[in-house]
Order: structure tokens, then C-alpha cells, then sequence
């Protein structure tokens, strides 16, 4: 086998689809480390402090393809203070100085600037697609430098970021010459686009078939927008909140569109807009109507009940169990679904429970996703859920009061859990939530072979509900735990697990700093980031040798050592 | 859970007459925010302000509805949030996530529940927005739990009315059935005189139907605060039941002539869309 040409194994190599795979067989030898390395087309790095960026790129210097991820899941949420770090600039420094064939950059919650997007727009000719989630830090000036200077650009999407607002400006520095867009999503933009300029881009753009807008947009813009893209195939509306002539033009615009398989956006929407959907309903794979506190259950229900190929469903809690039911009678093919909460009050219809939940598992046996936000929910529910579905591999539920037991019995929901973790035997990701006791870690522990990140708040009775998890998931890659009793003893029972995984997150736990820096000490190739809550003085060193709890305590192995761009509430240890 | 229950007891309270200065100073755990919206102010979900300095303790003249972090164990969260907004005095957000039926009004949980701010604002912002568009103000949150429930409804040609209770009510079709319920009697006695005075044999009576797609005799339409006649059917309803004044049955043939029952688009057969036939449907 080493004697075969470098040509015949790179080319036996490019069958390798995972990541992993081919990073064992660069394990092998020397020759097969650089027929790997210089063949390697993506890279997949799940921790932007793992590695140093220059390392990556001198490794893998004929990359097209980066994906970056920076802040620990639970930013999304707030409680990683501001200016943590993740920052994208030395990544695209770095390609940008090796690795003049990249192609397309996906990053997740990171921080990116102006500059950043300015460099990469003007340093990859054949630069295609941006892919940025949960970023922060830039503006629309950054995109219109990315417009303007990626000639071959084909995918632009933009989800969930936080973009500063400087005009509409950005969309019309697209050249007349840019004709190779097939994806567009600026639905997270903030501000007004210039209609014309959207049109005209459009018009231009004959390979589009996906195309997400932002709420500025309206029905009329849409409707112009859908004639000129008969083979779209996802939509994010505008906001669909026009006068009702507008929806005759939209009606009949959408029905030009016959590849329509996804629908999201539905900003502001006005129960009127509602049937002008129907049409497109009998063929729709994937709705997100999670945008719209102004829909009620009657309304969604009538959507629904028609989307009957209907794989991915996101709604709001407004559906009501009722709707869920509706849901679960029509939408046989449904893998998965998101339930979220509203703040937005509707008599009686808010309610979302663990009938809800019973309804779905029962009428859709294909589930394998799962984000569920509900008032309340039963042991007895969870157990036939489990039955039910089997399938799942995602299975995240958020009881919105912490600490709430069953809500009929009283109990912990321990055997709830309990139940999913021993019948969902591929589950690979988990969030629990409800009164829970160490009895359900036990499970976790014992059945929770496949998975790979688990969330934990406010859950447990002690240091052994924590042991059971590090000790028992085999395959635990990410986990993350808030307020609860976990405290050094759990933090320092299985040290050499930290090595096998990609972070542990712990904040409003029981673990203190002397914990963190016997961690610390124990574990070279581990970074033990701690972040106390500023007071006045805002000094650490006032801290110093204080053995007072750790508030938020992030561990990460990394071959990078530990990082230069940590701000002051930040200690590394 | 006795903090729960206590919660629960508070919260009705509140919910029924905020009065914060009654609640009971020795309950530390207990916070009731009246906070403005926005900025994860609203509906209990508070996130950190980055005041620093400024900790809004249980106890301050902070108080937020939300879900409090009851553990014992875990004094940091409560000591030290700072979920309050800046703003201190303002208007309660009434059951902007149905308070009414959860059971903890304590002090606000950062980060809690796991849902980005963006979708923490959806909700406010959204009926800002569609208020607006309508020509509305924004309608306060309190205001919408102390309308008086029982509105007053009218039905063309009878000279009594009635008032009807919109909270026992969930939803449109329930309020069509109850108006049928409440006039049908009224009603039948007024087409023949002779029957008035007898209750025998109500189900001779003939049912008050399409009320709200313009297919029946009469059709329903409401006054709202701003002395607007409107349909109804168009909103949801819980923002219908916050804004309607009165209630009245008009003759079908009495509205204007833009109402007419038969349409070509098929989306016309949505009761959501009889308003529309005023304009030329597309075909």
C-alpha cells in the first residue's frame, strides 16, 4: 500500500466524506500526512481557540472550504459577556496570507468586522460563498465590500447576526456583472433595501433559488421579485403586512413558482396573508413561522393542515396543543420541529403542554429533532413520547419555569428523561430541563452512548449527578451546565475526559478557583478560562487566591496554549 | 414548592390590581417587575443589562416578573441580577407570557429561557408594528387585562341589547355560536309577534348564521376605543378582545356594498377575506 503512487492515494482519499476519517489516515505515515494535508479540500474547526489560525493554514494550504466556530453555546443566550473574544480577523489574516484558493467561509458566533469582510472580499479571487450565524461586530459596510469585490460570489446568507444598519447602500453595490447568485438571505438586516436595487439584482440572478428578505420588504416588492425567480425553491418573505390588492399580485406571483419547497419570514404577518399560502402549502417540505407572535393558532392551523409533505416545522407557542394536534394529524412526514416561546398574548391559546407533545409523537413517528418550549410536562408523556418516537437524535426540552416537577404527580421528571435516554438509542443531542435529580445523571449516564452535547440547568442533587455524565457518555463532545450543584469534587472526578471532548461550559455552579487551577495545572493542554462578575473594582487580582466561587468557567482543549486576545474579566489559568 | 405557591398567590394579585407596595418586603425572593418592554425587558424573560454596579438585589425598587433561580445553592444568580432594565417605573407587562398560567413571578433569571434576544423583542416589536400599521397606538399590556370583559352588543331591530362576556370566549367561532345563542330567541320573536311571549319549541327558531363571512343575514362588526366600525374576524383574537368596545349585528344588506358573498379566488372563501370582494379578484 505505501508504494503506491501519491496521485492514487489522494485520489482513494477524496472518497473519505468525514472529517474524521481523514484525519485518522493522516495519521498512518509521513507520506500519507502530506498526500492528505495537501489534498484537503475542508476543514472543520469546532473551536477557533483549538488551534492557531497560521498553524491550520500552513497545514492545509490548498483549503476551499473554513469553517470556524467561536463563542460557547450559551452566548447565545447572554451569559458570555461582551468582548469575550472569537474574533474572525487572524483567521482571514491568515488564509488571506496562505491560502489564496478559499472559496467559501462558514463562521459561527464570531466576531467579525468590517475589515475582516473588507480583506477577505479583495483577498480570494475565487471566493463563493459567505456563510455567517450568530456573528456580530460589522455592518452593511462590510457587506458591500463583499458585493462589490466577489465577482463570483454565489451564497450570501446571513442568519441571526447582529448587523450594524448603514443604509441600504450595500445591496446595490452588487456589479451589473454579478450574475451568479443562488442563495441570498439578508432576512437579519435591520434596515430598508432599496426595492429597485433588489429587483434588479434578481433579474440579474438567474440561478437563484434561494432567497430570504428582510422585514423592510414589502408585498409588492415580493410579488415583482417572485416573478422574476420561477425556480426558487425557499423563500423568506417579507413583512406581509400591505393592504389586500397587493395579495392578488402576490397570489399569482407564487404560483409561477412551482420548485417553492421552503417557506420562512412571515414578519409582521397579517392574518389576511394567510390563505394567499395555501396554494404553495400542498408541497412545502419546510415552514418557519417562528417570526410571527401575529398569527393565531386558527390561522396557523389552516396553513398547516395543508402543508401535508411538511419535514421541518418551526412555530411559536401560540399554536396551542390544540394546533399541535393539528400538526400531528396532518403532518405525517415531520422530522423536525421547534416549538418557541411568545411573549405576545393570546387568550387561552398560548399554552403549549405535554399533550402537545404526546400528539406530535404519536402522529409523527418520523421525529428525530426536537426543540420544545412548554409550560409544563409529565414523567407519563416523556415515557410515551420515548415510545413513540424512537428516532430522535436531537431532543432539546425546555420547561419554561425552572425546577417545575410533573405537573401531575409532583415528581422529578427523572424517569422522563430517563425513558428517551434508554429508547432513543442514536440520540446524540440533549437538553433536559424541569426538576431533575441525580437519578436521571445515572441514565444520562448509562444509556447516552451515541451522545455527543448535553444541557443541563438547574438539575441535579450533587457532585455524583455530574460524575455520572463524564463518566458514562463515551461519545460527549460538548457540555454545558448552569446553576447547578456541581462543584470542584465534580469538576476534578475524570480530568483525562476533558482531553476527548471540545468544551465543558459551567457557570452558577459550586466550583471554585482553586478547582479551576488544579484543573489547570493537571491539564497543560487544557485552557481553563474563568469570568467573575465585574464589581466596582473590576480587578481580578482583588480575587486573587480568594477560594469564592467561580462564576462562569469555560475548558477547552487546544494545541494553541492559551490565547492573547482574552480581555481583563477573563483569567486563564 | 412553597415559593412557587407563594408566587402563584402573588401573582393573582398582580394580575388582578397591580400593587406592588402591598407585597409582603420579608419574601426577598419575591420581585415584581414593572419594567418596560424590549431589550428582554418584557415578559419576565430579563436579560443582564451591563450595569455595572448597578445590582438590582431582591428587595430594590426593581422588580421584574420572571422566572426566579429558587436554588439555594446558587446565591450568585439572584444576588446579581442585573436583569432589570434601566427604566424603573413604567407599565407592567401584563401576561406577556401568560402569567396567568405560570406560577413564579420571582426574580428575573439571566439567560433564561435559552432564547435569543432577537426573539426576546419579536413579540413587542411585532404588535408594535402591526398596530400601527392599523393606525393604532400601541395598546398598553395593562390596559388589555382591565377592559372590562363583558361588552355590550346591539343586534339591527332589536331594541334590547345584551352584553356578552369575551373572556369565557376563545375564539371566533365561539362568539358567532354565543351571539346565535344570545338573540336567536330575541330574534325570532321580533319576526313574528305573536310568537313573542311563548318560549316554547326553541329550536323552531331559526339559527343567526354567517356572521362573520358575510354569508348570513346579518354580520358581526365591532367598535373599537378609537370609534372605528371594523369586521370582525381580522386580528387575532386576543388583540380583538383587548380592543373592541362594543359589539354590534348589522344587517348584511345595511353595510356597504363592498360586502358581497360570492368570489371567484378561492382564497375568498375564508371568512378572513369577505371584506376583500370590494376589489376585482384576479384570476
Amino acid at each position: 500500500m505505501t508504494y503506491f503512487p501519491e496521485e492514487v492515494v489522494e485520489h482513494i482519499f477524496s472518497f473519505l466524506p468525514l472529517h474524521s476519517d481523514r484525519n485518522t489516515v493522516s495519521l498512518v505515515c509521513r507520506v500519507w500526512y502530506e498526500v492528505e494535508r495537501l489534498s484537503r479540500r475542508a476543514v472543520f474547526v469546532g473551536n477557533c481557540y483549538a488551534v492557531r489560525p497560521e498553524r491550520l493554514v500552513q497545514r492545509f494550504p490548498n483549503v476551499r472550504t473554513l469553517t470556524v466556530k467561536g463563542k460557547p453555546h450559551f452566548a447565545d443566550f447572554n451569559l458570555v459577556p461582551p468582548d469575550w473574544g472569537g474574533y474572525a480577523g487572524p483567521w482571514i489574516d491568515a488564509a488571506a496570507r496562505s491560502c489564496m484558493g478559499l472559496e467559501e467561509l462558514r463562521m459561527k458566533r464570531m466576531v467579525v468586522l468590517d475589515e475582516n469582510l473588507e480583506l477577505l472580499a479583495r483577498s480570494f479571487p475565487r471566493f463563493k460563498a459567505l456563510v455567517l450565524i450568530s456573528c456580530e461586530g460589522f455592518s452593511t459596510d462590510g457587506l458591500a465590500a463583499i458585493a462589490s469585490h466577489c465577482k463570483l460570489l454565489r451564497e450570501l446568507d446571513l442568519q441571526e447576526n447582529d448587523v450594524d444598519d448603514h443604509g441600504p447602500r450595500w445591496l446595490s453595490c452588487f456589479p451589473d456583472s454579478c450574475t451568479s447568485l443562488v442563495s441570498l438571505n439578508f432576512a437579519c438586516i435591520k434596515g430598508e433595501v432599496n426595492p429597485g436595487a433588489l429587483e434588479r439584482l434578481v433579474a440579474r440572478s438567474p440561478n437563484l433559488r434561494s432567497l430570504r428578505l428582510n422585514r423592510s420588504v414589502s408585498v409588492d416588492t415580493l410579488s415583482k421579485i417572485l416573478v422574476r425567480t420561477p425556480n426558487l425553491e425557499d423563500l423568506g418573505t417579507g413583512n406581509l403586512t400591505d393592504e389586500s390588492e397587493s395579495y392578488l399580485r402576490l397570489s399569482s406571483a407564487l404560483e409561477k413558482c412551482k420548485m417553492l419547497r421552503s417557506l420562512s419570514g412571515f414578519w409582521d404577518a397579517s392574518p389576511i396573508c394567510v390563505p394567499f399560502i395555501y396554494p404553495l402549502c400542498h408541497h412545502l417540505t419546510g415552514l418557519n413561522l417562528s417570526y410571527t407572535p401575529t398569527l393565531d393558532y386558527s390561522d396557523l392551523t389552516k396553513m398547516i393542515s395543508r402543508c401535508v409533505k411538511l419535514q421541518r416545522l418551526w412555530v411559536l407557542d401560540c399554536i396551542s396543543d390544540k394546533g399541535l394536534q393539528v400538526v400531528a394529524s396532518s403532518c405525517k412526514d415531520l422530522q423536525e420541529l421547534r416549538v418557541f416561546p411568545s411573549d405576545f398574548y393570546v387568550a387561552g391559546y398560548s399554552v403549549v403542554t405535554e399533550e402537545g407533545l404526546v400528539a406530535i409523537s404519536s402522529g409523527c413517528p418520523k421525529l428525530s429533532s426536537l426543540l420544545y418550549f412548554c409550560h409544563q410536562m409529565t414523567n407519563e408523556a416523556l415515557i410515551t413520547v420515548a415510545k413513540n418516537c424512537p428516532n430522535f437524535i436531537r431532543f432539546r426540552l425546555c420547561i419554561l419555569e425552572p425546577k417545575k416537577p410533573d405537573a401531575i404527580t409532583n415528581q422529578p421528571l427523572d424517569e422522563g428523561f430517563g425513558a428517551i435516554v434508554r429508547e432513543c438509542k442514536g440520540l446524540r443531542r440533549l437538553s433536559i430541563s424541569g426538576l431533575l435529580t441525580d437519578k436521571v445523571f445515572m441514565d444520562i449516564g448509562k444509556y447516552g452512548k451515541q451522545l455527543e452535547m448535553l444541557s443541563i440547568a438547574f438539575a441535579g442533587d450533587s457532585d455524583k449527578g455530574m460524575m455520572h455524565v463524564m463518566n458514562g457518555c463515551k461519545n460527549l463532545r460538548k457540555l454545558e451546565i448552569r446553576d447547578s450543584p456541581f462543584s470542584d469534587v465534580a469538576l476534578l472526578g475524570n480530568v483525562a475526559k476533558y482531553e476527548t471532548m471540545r468544551s465543558l461550559w459551567m457557570s452558577g455552579c459550586n466550583v471554585t478557583l482553586k478547582g479551576c487551577q488544579v484543573l489547570a495545572t493537571k491539564m497543560p493542554m487544557l485552557n481553563v478560562e474563568i469570568m467573575n462578575e465585574l464589581d466596582e473594582s473590576s480587578e481580578m487580582e482583588e480575587n486573587h487566591g480568594d477560594p469564592s466561587r467561580v462564576d462562569k468557567l469555560y475548558v477547552y482543549r487546544t494545541t494553541a496554549g492559551a490565547r492573547n486576545d482574552a480581555p481583563d474579566f477573563v483569567k486563564i489559568l | 414548592m412553597g415559593e412557587a405557591a407563594e408566587g402563584s398567590k402573588t401573582l393573582h394579585n398582580w394580575m388582578g390590581e397591580p400593587r406592588p407596595g402591598d407585597q409582603d418586603d420579608e419574601d426577598k425572593t419575591l420581585q415584581l417587575s414593572l419594567g418596560l418592554p424590549g431589550g428582554g425587558g418584557g415578559g419576565g424573560w430579563t436579560t443582564p443589562g451591563r450595569e455595572k454596579g448597578n445590582h438590582s438585589v431582591a428587595g430594590s425598587s426593581m422588580l421584574s416578573l420572571g422566572y426566579s433561580n429558587a436554588a439555594p445553592f446558587s446565591p450568585c444568580s439572584q444576588g446579581k441580577a442585573k436583569g432589570s432594565p434601566a427604566a424603573s417605573t413604567g407599565h407592567a407587562l401584563a401576561s406577556t407570557h401568560n402569567a396567568s398560567q405560570t406560577r413564579s413571578p420571582n426574580a428575573p433569571v439571566i439567560g433564561w429561557p435559552p432564547v435569543r434576544t432577537f426573539r426576546r423583542n419579536l413579540a413587542t416589536s411585532s404588535r408594535a408594528s402591526l398596530d400601527h400599521q392599523k393606525g393604532k397606538m400601541a395598546a398598553k399590556p395593562e390596559e388589555a387585562t382591565k377592559r372590562a370583559p363583558f361588552v355590550k352588543i346591539n343586534m339591527d331591530g332589536i331594541p334590547i341589547g345584551r352584553k356578552i362576556d369575551l373572556n369565557a370566549l376563545d375564539c371566533y367561532e365561539n362568539l358567532s355560536l354565543a351571539v346565535d345563542k344570545l338573540f336567536r330567541g330575541l330574534h325570532a320573536a321580533q319576526q313574528d309577534p305573536l310568537a313573542a311571549g311563548t318560549r316554547e319549541c326553541p329550536q323552531e327558531s331559526v339559527a343567526i348564521s354567517g356572521l362573520l363571512d358575510g354569508t348570513g343575514e346579518y354580520t358581526l362588526v365591532y367598535e373599537d376605543y378609537e370609534g372605528d366600525r371594523v369586521l370582525v374576524g381580522d386580528v387575532p383574537w386576543g388583540m380583538f378582545v383587548s380592543s373592541v368596545k362594543r359589539l354590534r349585528v348589522l344587517k348584511t344588506s345595511d353595510l356597504s356594498s363592498s360586502v358581497s358573498t360570492s368570489s371567484q379566488h378561492p382564497a375568498y372563501a375564508d371568512p378572513a377575506f369577505r371584506f376583500l370582494t370590494s376589489h376585482n379578484p384576479c384570476s
